[in-house]
């Protein structure tokens, strides 16, 4: 038995969700087989391991069925690995030797595991299912039960070092509260399908395999960290913070607005003319940020004027009378496109990106803008368009008279440069608005690439310099009347929102999910106290300092509150 | 005997789920198919030697297989790694 936890765990979380509730650890894999000679000849060896790898491969192949969708595709392709001639020859070379089935099976899938591991990427990462296939043999040929995840008859936290395609595929979603892993980052398989699954989930959490079974933690996704032997208040607080949530997402929605009344429609971030229903559905009061790369990804050329009309006109018409912001093609950085830019950068998010990179390719602006404008007469949505990554004046003027020019009714610009922002004041006069990405701005302000894992910690929103670059963006806007929306990660987590708010936003777009969370924050409070928030951020000295200090401010707030509830 | 060369059209290249559709379509004929990438010849009901060969996008394979309905499997596998399975 390890050394009991009495630290609180930080990890990475997926998602918001919160959960409490005990823990349970996977088992430790299987050790070793070790390598002593056969006792019952190559022949005997050869029969039961050919037994072994077929039982497996049907198992695993069951297992896909029961799990439908993503999963079963992961598992069909490790029952193909069980069943792999190439690797049954392997295994009985190794039986020839003289080694015992258990020892030759371990021994050949280790040989093709180096051999992925050694190609790196996406081949690399297909290691852990050759181990988990591995394992499953080995145990079957030792008679013992698979590792896998426990089923008791209580609902549980699922505690393990990493989870396989074959774990996380047929997790009870009714019995696992959350998830926590030592191993693994924000893209490993556990992370991927917790969050297709909707699963509350901590991954690389150090220190999580210590965590002793059955004891009572709190997982919370949105901060990352695991609170180890929570008292009784810190149980009931998170237990009422989690009721309090279902009900948020269960309430009637209506237009995004403070507690004074003050107006801050709440808009969808979309990728596709797909996400629009369900963004409909979840209260959406238009698009915020329409991202146009899905129409240029993987093409050899840009689509011509009248494809991309097409979908504009199904997205606008799916929002008639609503505000849609859309986005001008954002290639480069993360999300190269060869014909706009395939010159190899040193450091692609300080290169020939955003409207950088469309002005270098003004054909293809023109094209798009011309379908925007085209879709825009057809329909009878409120169509903003803005231009990605703009960092000056003079570009400011480019984009908006280009737009105009070719009929665009409202055009802006994003800020996500701190040069944007510190000079918003002069950008304004030439943009009907500015929206401002919280995450280049976030990852330039504090010079931390933001796809990066070694710098991630630098790459938070609630970081008081970025935060004043909002403030001076916000201000240009009340000054000259002209609306500053926010559309990145910042305006998804609720208290930041209000923060936000204070600062002069004047509208939000976010992931759809994070829409009923936004929504009841902002109704919490008045103008006045969003601005008092705004303060006390900006004056504090680090992201977490902010937070904090922010937190504080506005617990009393809640307390007060429900006393006079209950009244 | 019967061979036939195709190009990999998969955008991502034949990764794990292709792969497994591939092996499952050569098992499936019950025939003995072997693929050739350069100097590199392998079981094509392999999906570890698959994976490992890494195909990617543009990659030109050879298929080989004996038998009665050679041409058929061949005509059938040849189709198959034409088409993009990531589109």
């Amino acid at each position: 038995m390890s050394d009991t936890v009495t630290h609180d765990l930080q990890g990475v979380g997926i998602g918001r969700g919160l959960a409490v509730g005990p823990v349970l650890r996977m088992p430790e894999p299987l050790p070793e087989p070790t390598d002593t000679p056969s006792t019952i000849g190559a022949d005997a060896e050869k029969v039961r391991t050919a037994g072994a790898l077929a039982a497996t491969a049907a198992d695993i192949r069951l297992r896909g069925q029961r799990a439908g969708g993503a999963a079963k595709d992961v598992l069909e392709a490790q029952a193909f690995m069980a069943e792999d001639p190439t690797l049954k020859d392997d295994v009985d070379a190794r039986i020839d030797t003289g080694k015992t089935g258990e020892r030759a099976v371990y021994e050949a899938f280790a040989a093709f595991r180096d051999l992925l591991t050694s190609m790196g990427g996406y081949m690399g990462e297909r290691a852990t299912d050759l181990n988990d296939v591995s394992q499953r043999v080995v145990a079957h040929l030792q008679g013992v039960a698979a590792p896998g995840v426990p089923d008791p008859d209580y609902k549980f936290i699922l505690v393990a070092r990493d989870l396989a395609p074959a774990d996380t595929a047929l997790l009870d979603l009714d019995k696992v509260l959350a998830l926590i892993t030592s191993d693994g980052g924000p893209t490993s398989h556990t992370a991927i399908l917790a969050r297709e699954k909707s699963i509350v989930a901590v991954v690389g959490a150090a220190g999580a395999l210590d965590l002793d079974d059955d004891h009572v933690v709190i997982v919370d996704a949105s901060t990352g960290i695991v609170t180890v032997a929570p008292d009784a208040s810190a149980q009931a607080s998170a237990s009422d913070t989690i009721a309090a949530r279902a009900a948020a997402a269960d309430a009637p929605v209506g237009p995004g607005a403070l507690a004074d009344g003050t107006p801050v429609p709440l808009l969808a971030n979309l990728g596709s003319v797909d996400g629009a229903l369900p963004a409909i559905e979840k209260g959406a009061e238009g698009v915020g940020l329409f991202r146009t790369e899905f129409l240029f990804l993987d093409a050899e050329k840009a689509p011509t004027v009248d494809e991309q009309q097409e979908k504009y006109t199904q997205l606008l018409t799916a929002f008639a009378g609503k505000k849609v912001v859309v986005r001008a093609l954002d290639a480069g950085a993360d999300k190269p496109l060869s014909f706009l830019n395939d010159e190899k950068e040193e450091n692609p998010a300080l290169g020939l990106r955003g409207l950088r990179a469309l002005r270098a390719n003004e054909p293809i602006l023109r094209d798009q803008l011309t379908a925007l404008a085209n879709a825009d007469a057809a329909t009878d949505a409120d169509l903003w368009v803005m231009a990605p990554m703009v960092s000056t004046v003079e570009e400011t003027r480019y984009f908006t008279k280009l737009a105009r020019e070719l009929g665009i009714k409202t055009a802006g610009v994003m800020i996500e440069v701190p040069a944007a922002a510190l000079l918003a004041d002069r950008i304004l006069p030439d943009a009907d608005f500015a929206s401002i990405g919280t995450n280049d701005l976030t990852q330039y302000t504090l010079a931390a690439d933001r796809l990066l894992g070694s710098v991630a910690s630098f790459q938070d929103p609630w970081h008081p310099a970025v935060l004043k670059l909002v403030g001076e963006v916000g201000r240009a806007g009340t000054a000259q009347g002209k609306p500053v929306g926010i559309c990145g990660e910042a305006a998804a987590d609720p208290l930041l929102a209000v923060v936000l708010v204070g600062l002069g936003a004047t509208s939000l777009s976010m992931s759809p999910a994070a829409l009923a969370d936004v929504r009841t924050e902002l109704a919490r409070f008045t103008l006045d106290q969003a601005k008092e928030f705004a303060e006390i951020a900006l004056s504090a000295n680090s992201a977490v300092e902010a937070r904090v200090a922010v937190l504080a401010a506005a617990t009393p707030v809640t307390t007060s509150l429900t006393s006079t509830e209950s009244e | 005997m019967a061979d036939r060369t195709v190009t990999i059209a998969s955008a991502n290249g034949l990764h794990a789920r292709p792969a497994s559709l591939f092996v499952q379509a050569v098992s499936g004929s019950g025939l003995a198919v072997e693929l050739t990438k350069g100097e590199k010849t392998m079981n094509a009901a392999s999906i570890l030697g698959l994976i490992a060969l890494g195909l990617k996008h543009g990659d030109e394979v050879t298929l080989h297989a004996d038998g009665d309905n050679a041409d058929a499997v061949l005509d059938d596998l040849a189709a198959f790694l034409s088409q993009d399975h990531d589109a």
